[in-house]
């Protein structure tokens, strides 16, 4: 892949979207073209890391400007790896998304494809302001799927979830942009190689880019600043928080990471904030997670949660710690969607994902329990998956840096991880044996919660690529009639198989990540040794 | 100092409209920080130099640096595009701002 390629990454996906847009009746096209779009995205991705695994980097100064003028793309390890875990979740999120009835709504093609092009663009780009528009790129879709994705129209609830969201992430995004403002009032350039140490030996610039981070971090869903992420992620359809699951939180991470690693060099002063800050995060965010009754809010607060642990990586900026932070980070984008995508079958089959609605109704999910098993052992950090690697791996660089409090902290939540997993184990995917405990209760066919039914809503349902299609594979969508309601739904094999590969797909790449951990570690090690000396990043940008 | 004072005003004004219950003083709130915001960016261009950079011979000592008002010019088009969709979820979501009803989300279920 040579460097000139790097603006099609942005390009190609927008162009795309547009013509995804085009009025055809059906919708067919739009999806088709989504998916053979996302498997593009995924080759090229792999290529970028391939281009770089020797820690060179790989950069394009957009217009042809002279460096420091144009907006630099510039592509090394971390963002390469970054990049083909984003389109991997992508591809498999609008997979899910297809067979479960979301990916349905005319919008979804455009809308995932401008999404994709947002997530690489920030990915890419060398250059703090070019990172907030492509956040606002990013931000965008992500306001329409959250709102539309839900029986294709609002709901109260989606609706109460996108106006948390999307106000927070205007507050926030303002912040960023205030930081930007103040960064280039006291140093004359937003361009990050150019801003290369500007943090070591200024305090004033130390602060104004400090703003950033804090409101990158804010993103992130880091601790004083959580609530929004548990609230608002539960509140749209299953695929698409299982889709935002490993984009916008991941990709303020990856921000974090790259601008303190250049702009303040890795600064010793700092890095207590971060231990406090992200220690705090790893617990707070595990405690709400034990004490929440639907499965994906439960999971979202682990996400909280687990945020902690990868941030911990940048807190520690020692070689091991970097390179944990990263393998961390990687797999825990795999790991959270497997999870969000194995319960969003489930509560795409039987309707809701409260805990106590659910065990009366579930029946024995083989495939389902197996992928949500394997995943949930891997979150907690049990061999043979890659979360143990991860873990084991930051906390021997935590036990190195001396950090002994940050370790038990660490270890400490592992066990209540392990426990709110069995929690949802024990509600949904191991059904009591016993004979003498409640049979599972048929699932009706009004499986939607009250408030989605289209019958009872006055607003316009959105249009859709195809109506139901009459047959039982339509996800329980054709049994809305009157008559229907009555009946139990039927899933065809196909559409079963088609709800599970998703979930099973990265369940196995967990696995196989935690068998074979030694490759990815050797990525995540180039990736940390760039941050670690970024000459070689800083010279590629500036051209000099 | 007076470009200081005028970012302090509207940021005052803006956390506490943010800080309302109903969700159109809180998109008002918004509007007022990203005008703050925006003054803070033409701010960091220098504030000295007031003749606009338009026609050919321009003299440095006296023109505005145009990168931030290039900065200023996006960001005024995404927080609108943005404040264009708080406005219509504020008009969706209108019930949910008088009687508040929430908050354990168990009733979509229900």
């Amino acid at each position: 892949m040579t460097p000139d390629a790097l603006p099609l990454l942005v390009a190609v996906p927008l162009v795309a979207a547009g013509v995804a847009l085009l009025p055809v009746r059906g919708g067919t096209g739009a999806r088709a073209l989504l998916m053979t779009l996302l498997t593009a995205n995924l080759a090229a991705a792999v290529a970028l890391v391939a281009a770089t695994r020797d820690s060179s980097v790989l950069v394009h100064q957009v217009g042809g400007w002279d460096a420091g003028i144009a907006i630099p793309l510039a592509a090394d390890a971390l963002s390469a790896l970054v990049m083909t875990v984003a389109a991997l979740l992508t591809l498999a999120c609008s997979a899910f998304a297809l067979a479960s009835g979301t990916g349905r709504l005319r919008l979804f093609p455009p809308f995932v494809l401008v999404l994709t092009a947002g997530v690489n663009g920030a990915l890419l780009t060398a250059d703090l302001f070019n990172l907030f528009v492509f956040i606002e790129v990013m931000l965008l879709p992500s306001y329409g799927l959250l709102v539309l994705a839900r029986e294709r129209r609002g709901t109260d609830a989606s609706v109460r979830g996108s106006r948390l969201y999307v106000v927070f992430n205007l507050v926030v995004s303002t912040v960023l942009l205030a930081g930007v403002a103040l960064t280039y009032g006291v140093t004359g350039t937003v361009n990050l190689a150019a801003l290369a140490g500007a943090a070591t030996d200024d305090p004033v610039v130390a602060a104004a880019v400090g703003m950033c981070l804090v409101a990158l971090a804010m993103k992130a869903a880091v601790v004083p600043v959580h609530g929004w992420l548990a609230r608002a992620y539960p509140s749209t359809s299953p695929a698409v928080t299982a889709l935002f699951s490993g984009l916008h939180t991941k990709v303020a991470i990856y921000a974090i990471y790259r601008v303190y690693a250049v702009v303040f060099e890795g600064d010793q002063r700092y890095l207590w904030i971060g231990l406090l800050v992200f220690s705090a995060t790893m617990v707070v965010g595990v405690l709400g997670a034990a004490g929440e009754q639907r499965m994906r809010s439960v999971l979202a607060f682990h996400m909280v949660s687990q945020i902690g642990y990868i941030l911990l990586g940048v807190a520690l900026f020692t070689p091991a710690g970097l390179t944990a932070g990263i393998f961390y980070l990687l797999h825990h984008m795999v790991v959270k969607a497997s999870l969000f995508l194995s319960t969003g079958a489930i509560e795409t089959r039987y309707g809701t994902d409260v805990l106590d609605d659910l065990r009366p109704r579930v029946r024995r999910e083989p495939v389902l329990a197996a992928a949500f098993g394997v995943a949930a052992l891997s979150l907690a950090g049990l061999p043979p998956f890659s979360g143990f690697v991860a873990k084991l791996s930051l906390v021997m660089a935590a036990l190195d840096a001396g950090q002994v409090a940050v370790v038990v902290a660490a270890l400490a939540v592992s066990l209540v991880t392990l426990l709110s997993m069995l929690k949802l184990v024990n509600a949904v995917f191991a059904p009591p044996l016993v004979s003498g405990a409640a049979a599972p209760v048929p699932v009706r066919a009004d499986d939607r919660p009250a408030g989605d039914g289209t019958a009872g809503g006055a607003a316009r349902g959105t249009a859709r690529g195809d109506g139901g299609d009459g047959s039982g594979g339509g996800v329980g969508v054709a049994t809305r009639t009157a008559t229907a309601r009555t009946s139990e739904v039927t899933w065809t094999r196909r559409s079963r198989a088609a709800l599970a590969a998703p979930a099973v797909a990265l369940a196995a790449v967990t696995v196989v990540l935690g068998l074979g951990a030694q490759g990815l570690l050797d990525l995540a090690g180039v990736a940390a040794d760039g941050l670690l000396d970024t000459t070689t990043y800083v010279t590629a940008v500036t051209g000099r | 100092m007076t470009l200081a004072l005028t970012v302090g005003a509207l940021t005052a004004g803006a956390v506490h409209l943010l800080l309302q219950r109903d969700l159109l003083r809180v998109v008002l709130g918004a509007v007022l920080l990203s005008h703050a915001v925006n003054l803070l960016l033409f701010a960091s261009g220098g504030v000295l130099r007031r003749d606009e950079p338009l026609g050919a011979d321009l003299d440095p000592a006296t023109t505005a640096d145009p990168l931030p008002q290039a900065f200023v010019l996006t960001a005024i088009v995404i927080a609108f595009a943005i404040t264009i969709y708080l406005l219509v979820l504020a008009v969706t979501g209108r019930r949910q701002d008088v009687d508040g009803s929430d908050d354990d989300g168990r009733e979509e279920a229900a």
